[in-house]
């Protein structure tokens, strides 16, 4: 593992080998939904799961990551924008608007919910600050399983059906559509959709860590009263990294409920924010590209299990020993405690020495 | 002697209780532009509270204090290293998971404004003021001479360079008062000569000095002036060798005469 790291970074530096490593990298994520499709459909959407939690990763990643604030309750943020794009593309209301409204709309409302987290947890850190987020979480959870009545917003835990997907015009992404002799289906649009959402995310991502801004996060989550004895307003960078980490959030779940077409309460509950922090740990804090690998990982590992644990066993034993969910369980917390003694710091930990090796050439 | 010189901090009548005890009471001094001022005493005599009121970090009971004419008591400490004050910390608070380089560079903040915008957008204006934030650090870093040292992780530094490294980190504020908090601590005799004669260049270059310090021979060798806090009252002021012959001096460090 570290070694692939090592030549990865070393290929990052050299300019030529780095762009052919791009082109290369990019021409497989452009083929790859069609070879997940000749295995099944099925893989796809996984992959299209997979990507969400990616970008919910690096969301979480800003607070947990960047700023140090410990976010249990970051799911409400995906529910919030799941509902607003719900709400508003849905015969729940009769509304249907088009998504490249709703996104930017429900990335917004994310966001006043993050500062609404936000603001009240100020002087909060650590274990405290962890509690409150995880009321938060099951607050949000809680009302959008409620508020089906007096007034009838939410629908309560049946949750809202028939969501709209994302279209432009004619071009629908739930339908398969033939351009240029190539069959595209629904979620093969949907997954060239998100690949490019998820690198403008990472690309803001990056470009956040190496700021005025980034910088001033770190500082805050390494030492909150020296970053404030050096001119550090912690109070209003504290506040933008919630409300930013937030609206990835948002956007994430926006598309997640024009993917699914059917969402209710119960798609955002504490379990999906520990999933999500999980990732940012395993794949290393702080490090961009550790947490879409570890977002990747938990994301595809349970599913690859799902579908080989019970034929292995079958051809082993003849019988199904273990149930799939049960060994999916065991595997899971077997490889947190095998991280927790051997790469505490993640997969793949955001490295200071790349950068000594950067500066020194 | 110098020629006084206008007065750059002004503190009056400063009071601080935690509780029961009186960590500053009626504490009131002047510092002028351009000396080096010693605030001396035994432990626990309020030197660390003075300055956390001055930077901000704690709201006095009563009393405030004037730098540079402006009523800065009260103020959030951020607000305080906009107006031109920095310090550095008695048991040291670096970033230690930055690179030296790193915590220079988050001193920048104050006289800096890229935003969330300009950060996504590698706007020209942000592009630019990166580039001179990083130079003025690796400049600073030169300056405190651990230039060497500019990707090493804080955390990892010699001691004696972890301490310049938190002059190098204030004085990337830009600040016209610098405050130190006992910054030869646990130095050997040599890192100690050596921090000599980098504050005496700091001051040569145009910065007052406010300093925190045990060591009487670095205190009463660099410092214009010196005032004494014993219980949270001062109890001398005046240059060196005066506050050296005073009686109730000698009395806080030695205790009660000899019969």
């Amino acid at each position: 593992m570290r070694a692939l790291i090592e030549r990865l970074e070393r290929l990052r530096r050299r300019p030529a080998a780095a762009w052919i490593g791009i082109a290369m990298a990019g021409a497989m994520l452009v083929l790859l939904p069609f070879a997940l499709a000749s295995v099944g459909t099925a893989w796809v959407r996984i992959t299209n799961l997979a990507i969400l939690f990616a970008l919910l990763s690096l969301g979480l990643n800003i607070v947990v990551g960047f700023a140090g604030l410990l976010d249990l309750g970051y799911i409400a943020f995906y529910g919030v924008g799941a509902y607003c794009y719900a709400l508003l593309a849905s015969p729940h209301f009769g509304l249907h608007l088009p998504f490249w409204i709703i996104l930017p709309i429900g990335a917004g409302v994310a966001c006043v919910f993050g500062v609404l987290l936000g603001a009240p947890t100020l002087k909060l850190r650590g274990d405290y600050l962890a509690i409150v987020t995880l009321g938060f979480g099951e607050i949000v959870r809680i009302f959008l399983n409620n508020l089906s009545q007096p007034v009838n917003i939410t629908n309560g835990p049946q949750g809202i059906t028939l969501i709209d997907p994302f279209a432009i015009g004619g071009f629908s992404f739930s339908s398969s559509q033939t351009i240029l002799g190539v069959s595209f289906s629904g979620p093969i649009k949907y997954y060239y959709f998100l690949l490019l959402v998820l690198v403008a995310v990472m690309v803001v991502n990056v470009r956040l860590q190496d700021s005025r801004l980034g910088r001033a996060w770190i500082a805050i989550r390494e030492d909150e009263v020296a970053a404030q004895a050096m001119g550090i307003n912690t109070r209003n960078v504290k506040l933008l990294a919630f409300a930013m980490g937030a609206s990835f959030g948002g956007i994430a779940g926006g598309m997640f409920a024009a993917m699914q077409g059917f969402i209710s309460p119960e798609s955002f509950a504490l379990v999906g924010s520990i999933n999500v922090l999980a990732m940012v740990v395993l794949g290393g804090m702080g490090n961009v590209w550790g947490v879409v690998l570890g977002a990747l990982l938990l994301s595809f590992v349970p599913e690859i299990l799902r579908y080989t644990v019970e034929p292995v066993q079958k051809a082993a034993f003849g019988r199904t020993l273990i149930e799939p969910e049960v060994i999916r369980m065991l595997l899971f917390g077997f490889a947190l405690v095998l991280m927790m003694l051997y790469r505490p710091a993640g997969l793949w930990p955001s490295t200071t020495r790349r950068r000594e090796f950067a500066e020194s050439e | 002697m110098h020629v006084a010189a206008p007065a750059m901090l002004e503190v009056r009548h400063v009071e601080k209780r935690f509780g029961g005890l009186t960590a500053l009471s009626d504490v009131s001094l002047t510092v002028r532009r351009g000396e080096i001022y010693g605030l001396i005493g035994p432990n626990g005599a309020g030197k660390t509270t003075l300055f956390n009121v001055l930077t901000g970090l704690t709201t006095p009971d009563r009393g405030g204090f004037a730098f540079e004419g402006r009523e800065l008591g009260g103020l959030k400490p951020h607000r305080v290293a906009e107006h031109g004050i920095a310090r550095t910390f008695q048991n040291i608070r670096l970033f230690g998971n930055m690179t030296a380089i790193e915590n220079v560079m988050v001193g920048r903040h104050a006289r800096t404004r890229a935003g969330v915008v300009g950060a996504i957008l590698r706007t020209r204006g942000a592009a630019e003021e990166e580039k001179a934030i990083r130079a003025r650090a690796r400049e600073l870093l030169e300056y405190v001479g651990i230039a060497r040292h500019a990707n090493a992780l804080s955390k990892n530094l010699a001691y004696g360079d972890q301490r310049r490294l938190e002059i190098a980190r204030a004085l990337a504020t830009e600040p016209r008062l610098l405050a130190l908090d006992e910054p030869a601590a646990g130095m050997n005799a040599t890192e100690t000569a050596e921090l000599r004669r980098l504050l005496e260049r700091i001051r040569a270059d145009g910065m007052t000095i406010l300093l925190i310090e045990h060591d009487v021979k670095l205190v009463m060798g660099l410092c214009d002036r010196v005032a004494v806090l014993d219980y949270g009252k001062k109890i001398a002021e005046g240059a060196p060798p005066d506050v050296q012959k005073n009686p109730a001096v000698i009395q806080a460090y030695l205790g009660g005469a000899l019969p």
